[in-house]
C-alpha cells in the first residue's frame, strides 16, 4: 500500500486522492441535481410565487420569511423567477448541447467512415466554425435570425457542433480499424449497424464527459446572451437576464446580483464537477490511478 | 509533410472559408440587401434610390460575382462603409481594436501573475491544505463567468468600499497612460482572474507530471537542491502547455471579450460588434467579425507552430 494512503497525522486522510474525487463528484452531483429539480418544478409551475406577477407593493423587499430571496423591481419573487431562469437556462443549453452532440456525431462518424472527400469536407467546415471565438459565431448567428430564446438554442448547437464533431471523429478512425468492426462487416453487417452498434456505442465515454462539460460552457453562454439583451427575452427570466437587470440595482437591492450570480457559479460548478469526475472515472489510465 | 507546413497550407484554405460564411451569412439576413446594408436608414430611399443602389453595388449579380467583388475589396482593405460611423469599416475596426488588444495583453499579464506562482506551488505541495485551497478556489473561479466576476468586483469596490471604476470617457494609451490603466484595470482583473484558474489547473497538473519524471528524480538523487530541479528542470517544460493554453485564450481575448467592454463601458471591438448587430449595420458586423476571426486564427496558427517548435514530440509525431 503506498504512504499516500495512509492515516494522516491530523486525522484526516488528505493524500487519499480517491476520497477527495468521491467528495467532489456527490458535490458536483447533488448540485445538477439540486437545480434539475429547481428547473423542474418551475416548468410544471410549481413556484413560490408566479415569477411573473407583479406586485407594486412589494418592490425590492429584502429577502425575508415570504419572500426567501427577497422581491424585485416590480414586486415579483426573486425564488421563483430564479426557479425559471434556472429552468429557462437549462431548457436552452440541455436542447442547444443535445443537438450539437446529435449532429456532432453523425458528423464525426460519417466523416470517420467515408473519408476522403466527406472527411476533408466536413471537417474543413468544422475548421472554419472553430475559427470564430464562441461568442462572436453566436453573436453573428444572432444578428442573422434576431434574438430569442430559440435563437440561442440554435446559436449555441453551432457553436458546439465542432467539438464534438472532433470529439467523435478521432476514436472512430481507430474503431473502424479494430478486429470487431472487421468481424462485422464479414459477417455482412450494414453500414448503419455498424455506425450505430459498433462505433457510436464505443463512443459513449468521450461523449458522456463532453456532453457534461458542454452544458456548463453552454449555460455560461446562454447567460452571457442574454445579459447582452440577445437570449431570452423579458418578461421571461433567465440567469444572465436576471443578472442584467441587477446592474443597475445592485447598491439599492444587493440579493438581485448575488442569488443569480451563485445561482449561476453553482450551475456551472456542478457541471463542471461531475464533467471530471465522468473522466476520470471513464478513462482507464486515472481510473487505475485512483483505484 | 512536417506539422507546421501543414498547419501553414491549411490556413488560407480556412480563411477562404470563412471569408465564405461571413459573406453567405450576412446574405441571409432578412429582408433584401439594402436593408442588410443600409439598416433602418434604407426605409427612407424610394424605389428608384433603391434600384440605383442595387445595381451600383452590384447586387443584381450572382452571389459568386458578388462575393468575387467583395473578396478583392477585402484583399484591398476595402470592408465597406459602416452607417453606424459613416467612415469606412477598416478605419472604424483599427480605431477600437488597440484598446481590445490592450485590455487582452493585460488580462494575460494578470492571468500570468496569479496562476502561474499558484500553481507551481500547488503542484511543489501536493496534497497540502494550501494545494487543495488553491484547487478549489481555482475550481469556484473556472466555474465564475468573467461577466460575473466582473459585476461583483463593481459591487464589491463601489458598496464595500465606495470606490466607483472610472467608467467616464475612455482615454487611450498614448494620451494619458496613468488614466488609461486607471480605466482598464479593472476588466483587465475581472478577465486575468477568470483565466487564472485554468491557468492555475494547467500549470499545477502539468508540473505534477513533470516532477514524476525521471530526470527530475534524478537530479534530486544526485544531490540538486529541490529549489533548483524546480526552476531549472521541471519549470520551462511545464510552461509548454501554459503557453499554448495563454494563446488560445489570447486569440479569445481578442474577440470574445464583449461582455467585459459592455459592462466597465470599454468602446472596444467586441462593444463595436455589439452595437453594429444591434444597430444592424451589417458592413460593421461582417467586416469586424472577419477580422476578429482573421487574429483568432492567426494567434492560434502561431501557438500550433510554436507548440511544434517547442515540444519536438509533435513534429515527429505528425510526420
Amino acid at each position: 500500500m503506498p504512504t499516500q494512503h495512509l492515516t494522516h497525522a491530523s486525522g484526516l486522510n488528505r493524500n487519499d486522492p480517491f476520497a477527495e474525487r468521491c467528495c467532489a463528484t456527490l458535490f458536483g452531483l447533488a448540485l445538477v441535481a439540486a437545480f434539475t429539480l429547481a428547473a423542474v418544478l418551475a416548468e410544471f409551475g410549481l413556484t413560490p410565487y408566479d415569477p411573473l406577477g407583479q406586485d407594486r407593493i412589494a418592490r425590492l423587499q429584502a429577502p425575508s420569511v415570504a419572500h426567501l430571496f427577497g422581491t424585485d423591481l416590480f414586486g415579483r419573487d426573486v425564488l421563483s423567477r430564479l426557479m425559471l431562469g434556472i429552468s429557462q437556462s437549462f431548457t436552452v443549453s440541455f436542447l442547444a448541447v443535445g443537438a450539437a452532440s446529435l449532429v456532432g456525431t453523425v458528423l464525426g462518424l460519417a466523416s470517420a467512415w467515408f473519408g476522403g472527400f466527406w472527411d476533408g469536407a466536413i471537417m474543413r467546415l468544422m475548421d472554419v466554425l472553430l475559427a470564430f471565438p464562441a461568442i462572436l459565431l453566436a453573436l453573428l448567428i444572432i444578428a442573422i435570425v434576431g434574438p430569442s430564446g430559440l435563437t440561442s438554442i440554435l446559436a449555441i448547437a453551432i457553436v458546439y457542433t465542432p467539438i464534438f464533431t472532433r470529439v467523435v471523429r478521432g476514436p472512430a478512425l481507430s474503431l473502424k480499424q479494430r478486429e470487431f468492426v472487421d468481424a462485422a462487416r464479414t459477417f455482412g453487417s450494414s453500414r448503419r449497424y455498424i455506425m450505430t452498434q459498433h462505433l457510436a456505442l464505443n463512443l459513449v465515454a468521450p461523449l458522456t464527459v463532453q456532453i457534461t462539460l458542454a452544458l456548463a460552457w453552454a449555460l455560461v453562454t446562454e447567460a452571457g446572451l442574454s445579459f447582452l439583451g440577445l437570449g431570452t427575452q423579458p418578461p421571461y427570466a433567465s440567469l444572465g437576464l436576471m443578472l442584467a437587470d441587477a446592474r443597475n440595482l445592485m447598491e439599492l437591492a444587493p440579493w438581485l446580483l448575488w442569488i443569480p450570480a451563485i445561482g449561476l457559479m453553482f450551475a456551472v460548478l456542478g457541471f463542471n464537477l461531475l464533467g471530471d469526475a465522468l473522466r476520470d472515472i471513464l478513462d482507464p489510465k486515472t481510473r487505475r490511478a485512483l483505484a | 509533410m512536417s506539422y507546421p507546413i501543414r498547419r501553414l497550407l491549411v490556413f488560407p484554405l480556412v480563411m477562404f472559408g470563412v471569408s465564405v460564411f461571413v459573406f453567405v451569412a450576412i446574405r441571409l439576413v432578412p429582408g433584401d440587401a439594402i436593408t442588410a446594408m443600409l439598416g433602418t436608414e434604407s426605409g427612407l430611399l424610394t424605389p428608384v434610390q433603391r434600384e440605383a443602389l442595387t445595381v451600383y453595388f452590384g447586387l443584381d449579380q450572382s452571389w459568386a460575382v458578388q462575393f468575387w467583388r467583395w473578396l478583392t475589396g477585402v484583399m484591398q482593405g476595402d470592408l465597406g462603409i459602416s452607417t453606424t460611423f459613416g467612415k469606412p469599416v477598416l478605419s472604424v475596426i483599427l480605431q477600437h481594436f488597440p484598446l481590445t488588444l490592450e485590455l487582452a495583453v493585460l488580462s494575460m499579464l494578470v492571468a500570468l501573475a496569479i496562476g502561474l506562482p499558484a500553481g507551481i506551488y500547488a503542484a511543489t505541495r501536493q496534497d497540502s491544505f494550501a494545494d487543495l485551497a488553491i484547487r478549489v478556489v481555482a475550481m469556484i473561479g473556472q466555474s465564475t463567468p468573467g461577466f460575473v466576476v466582473g459585476l461583483l468586483l463593481i459591487f464589491v469596490l463601489s458598496v464595500g468600499f465606495g470606490i466607483l471604476p472610472q467608467m467616464g470617457t475612455f482615454v487611450p494609451f498614448s494620451e494619458d497612460p496613468l488614466r488609461n490603466l486607471g480605466q482598464m484595470i479593472l476588466p483587465a482583473l475581472t478577465l486575468g482572474t477568470a483565466f487564472a484558474a485554468a491557468v492555475i489547473r494547467i500549470s499545477r497538473s502539468a508540473m505534477l507530471d513533470i516532477l514524476r519524471e525521471d530526470y527530475v528524480r534524478t537530479a534530486r538523487s544526485k544531490g540538486m537542491p529541490r529549489g533548483r530541479v524546480v526552476w531549472r528542470h521541471a519549470l520551462p517544460n511545464a510552461l509548454i502547455p501554459v503557453v499554448t493554453l495563454s494563446g488560445v485564450e489570447f486569440g479569445y481575448l481578442l474577440g470574445g471579450a464583449v461582455l467585459i467592454e459592455q459592462i466597465f463601458a470599454l468602446p472596444g471591438l467586441g462593444r463595436v460588434v455589439l452595437d453594429a448587430i444591434l444597430q444592424r449595420d451589417y458592413a460593421l458586423v461582417q467586416g469586424s467579425v472577419l477580422f476578429i476571426a482573421f487574429n483568432f486564427m492567426v494567434v492560434n496558427l502561431l501557438v500550433d507552430l510554436a507548440y511544434a517548435a517547442l515540444d519536438p514530440r509533435i513534429r515527429f509525431e505528425s510526420k
